[in-house]
């Protein structure tokens, strides 16, 4: 009973934050609507007995993306009436293919696929069961492939990235720190001259000084 | 006395378990604030607080009582459900982790599966709360803080995750209990030695994730100001300063419990034979933290701060490097049963 109030709790603010991400004109409040939403579906998977994912998806997308995402909105300088602009016209086209899409979508995943014909309840494992563990051993052994062809895929598009975005400039007065760390105060900074005294100044007659 | 417990429906027991973590907590941060000043003072051979009560004991409370009084002003044009919003974000966290935390053998509040993936998770939620602030003060100091801080704590999360990793893969567990049994032995066997580049870079990565002093760049007073609280006042300031020695607090005894063996005492099981105070108990736990805590504020009296571009390489370029080559090291060691700390 518990359980079917928390579920139906997290599944309305789900939805709730998915429509205000697509409805917010500002697009920060977006971006944390979207964390909001990322959260409470975490907490639907922690409902599942998948606390491994549910946690996963918190570190990851909201501990991680989320933070770069944000980082890089606020940054952008977005002026609303020129977005908004041509809405009106744009209307019929627009509504019409996302009419198409949501026929297709209704059709592939329609209701004939849910209910507990479709996915019977499982039976809820002990508390001794660890599905880290679990989910590691099936990673590891029986989709070991899948797992380590999207780690390469994953990676090329870290070096494809870096490589598009990555310019030499000549002209910025770039300070290497790793070398700027290495600098001691005994040969590079600070040296110590062993010298004899020198004379005495001369005394100045300071009468003749006009 | 335990009937009378029992009694009680579930829920009430969990809050009361849960008020029974907070409110000593919370009195620990307070007088954390005392000692910062005091242990500071000495350090650079002044007092510190004297005035309010005995050796100025109750400083804290007259500062709690005086932020209290204090007005909060709310800038014009910033956004005003975010900026009250964001020091809420800020300390949820920092409290929220505790539930997983074992104080002793069995002595926790939820003792999960994969409490230190909790732990990490919770943790990278903190930044919320500076770059929520930052934005929505609508000041260009305050985000120029939220800016820093948010590329120095993902940079700094990836090494203190990678460490943890080294210390998940070193006890074969991702719950804390379990990770402090499998340190079980003597001052040896604790995981600071055969982890020691992780725990050292586990520790300094903390003093970044809780933006303190080496890499306070976040607040930079003589540079910004002070950084993504710059328009708060009265209790929406406090509520920052609170996570942030709550977070202090945090790391302290979670590098306690993850690299020093948590309650394990150190001595020789033969020599405690018969008393608390030398055998396995909480007050060991408690007594490594205050050194960690300790710890915090030395480095705050001895280093001048961090530039931002060598912390960006300090994480990066350095840690990253390391952490890697250590969990790969650990790894074998395991799987090889390096002795004397996986022999068995």
């Amino acid at each position: 009973m518990a359980e079917k109030l928390i579920f139906y709790i997290l599944a309305v603010i789900t939805l709730w934050a998915s429509v205000m991400v697509i409805t917010r004109k500002n697009p920060v409040h977006s971006v944390l609507f979207l964390v909001l939403a990322f959260v409470t579906s975490a907490g639907l998977w922690v409902l599942l007995e998948a606390e491994f994912l549910g946690i996963v998806l918190i570190l990851v997308y909201v501990g991680a993306v989320m933070v770069l995402f944000l980082f890089v909105v606020m940054m952008l300088d977005i002026d609303l009436a020129t977005i908004r602009a041509g809405f009106v016209q744009n209307l019929p086209l627009a509504g019409l293919i996302a009419a198409i899409m949501a026929v297709e979508i209704l059709l592939i995943v329609g209701p004939g696929n849910f209910g507990l014909d479709a996915f019977p309840k499982p039976e809820p494992l002990g508390a001794e069961v660890s599905n880290t563990r679990e989910l590691g051993l099936l990673l590891y052994s029986v989709y070991i492939y899948p797992v380590e062809i999207a780690a390469v895929i994953l990676l090329l598009a870290i070096v494809a990235a870096i490589r598009l975005t990555l310019r030499r400039r000549p002209d910025t007065k770039f300070i290497d720190p790793a070398q700027q760390v290495r600098v001691r105060k005994g040969p590079d900074r600070v040296r110590l001259v062993k010298m004899a005294a020198e004379d005495v100044a001369p005394v100045v007659d300071k009468g003749d000084a006009q | 006395m335990i009937e009378l417990w029992n009694a009680l429906p579930v829920l009430i027991q969990i809050l009361l378990k849960i008020t029974a973590i907070i409110l000593p907590l919370l009195g620990l941060v307070a007088y954390y604030t005392y000692a910062e000043r005091k242990v500071i003072g000495y350090m650079q051979v002044r007092i510190g607080p004297n005035r309010v009560g005995w050796r100025g004991l109750l400083q804290p409370i007259a500062d709690a009582v005086k932020l209290l009084m204090k007005e909060i002003v709310i800038p014009t044009k910033a956004d005003k459900t975010l900026f009250l919003l964001a020091p809420m974000i800020a300390i949820a966290p920092a409290l929220a982790v505790w539930a997983v935390f074992p104080f002793d053998e069995g002595l926790v509040l939820a003792d999960i599966n994969a409490g230190l993936l909790y732990v990490l998770a919770l943790s990278s939620l903190g930044v919320y709360g500076i770059i929520i602030a930052g934005w929505a003060s609508n000041s260009k100091y305050a985000l120029l803080g939220a800016m820093r801080s948010a590329a120095q704590m993902v940079a700094y999360e990836i090494a203190m995750g990678f460490a943890l990793v080294g210390v998940l893969v070193a006890a074969g567990s991702l719950n804390l209990g379990d990770i402090v049994a499998a340190q079980e032995g003597n001052l040896l066997t604790w995981f600071w030695l055969p982890l020691l580049p992780l725990f050292g870079v586990y520790l300094i990565s903390g003093v970044a994730e809780t933006n303190r002093a080496p890499f306070d760049v976040a607040e930079g007073e003589s540079e910004i100001v002070a950084g993504f609280h710059v328009e708060y006042s009265g209790m929406a300031f406090a509520v920052f300063f609170l996570a942030e020695y709550a977070n202090m607090v945090l790391i302290s005894a979670l590098t306690a419990l993850l690299f020093l063996g948590g309650w394990l005492s150190p001595l020789p099981a033969a020599w405690t034979e018969g008393s608390w105070l030398l055998s396995d108990g909480f007050h060991w736990l408690l007594a490594k933290t205050f050194f960690f805590m300790f710890l915090f504020l030395w480095l705050r009296a001895t280093f001048p701060r961090y530039r931002y571009d060598q912390i960006m390489r300090l994480g990066w370029k350095v840690f990253i490097p390391i952490t890697i080559v250590w969990i790969l090291v650990v790894a074998l060691a395991v799987v090889y049963r390096l002795p004397p700390w996986w022999s068995a």
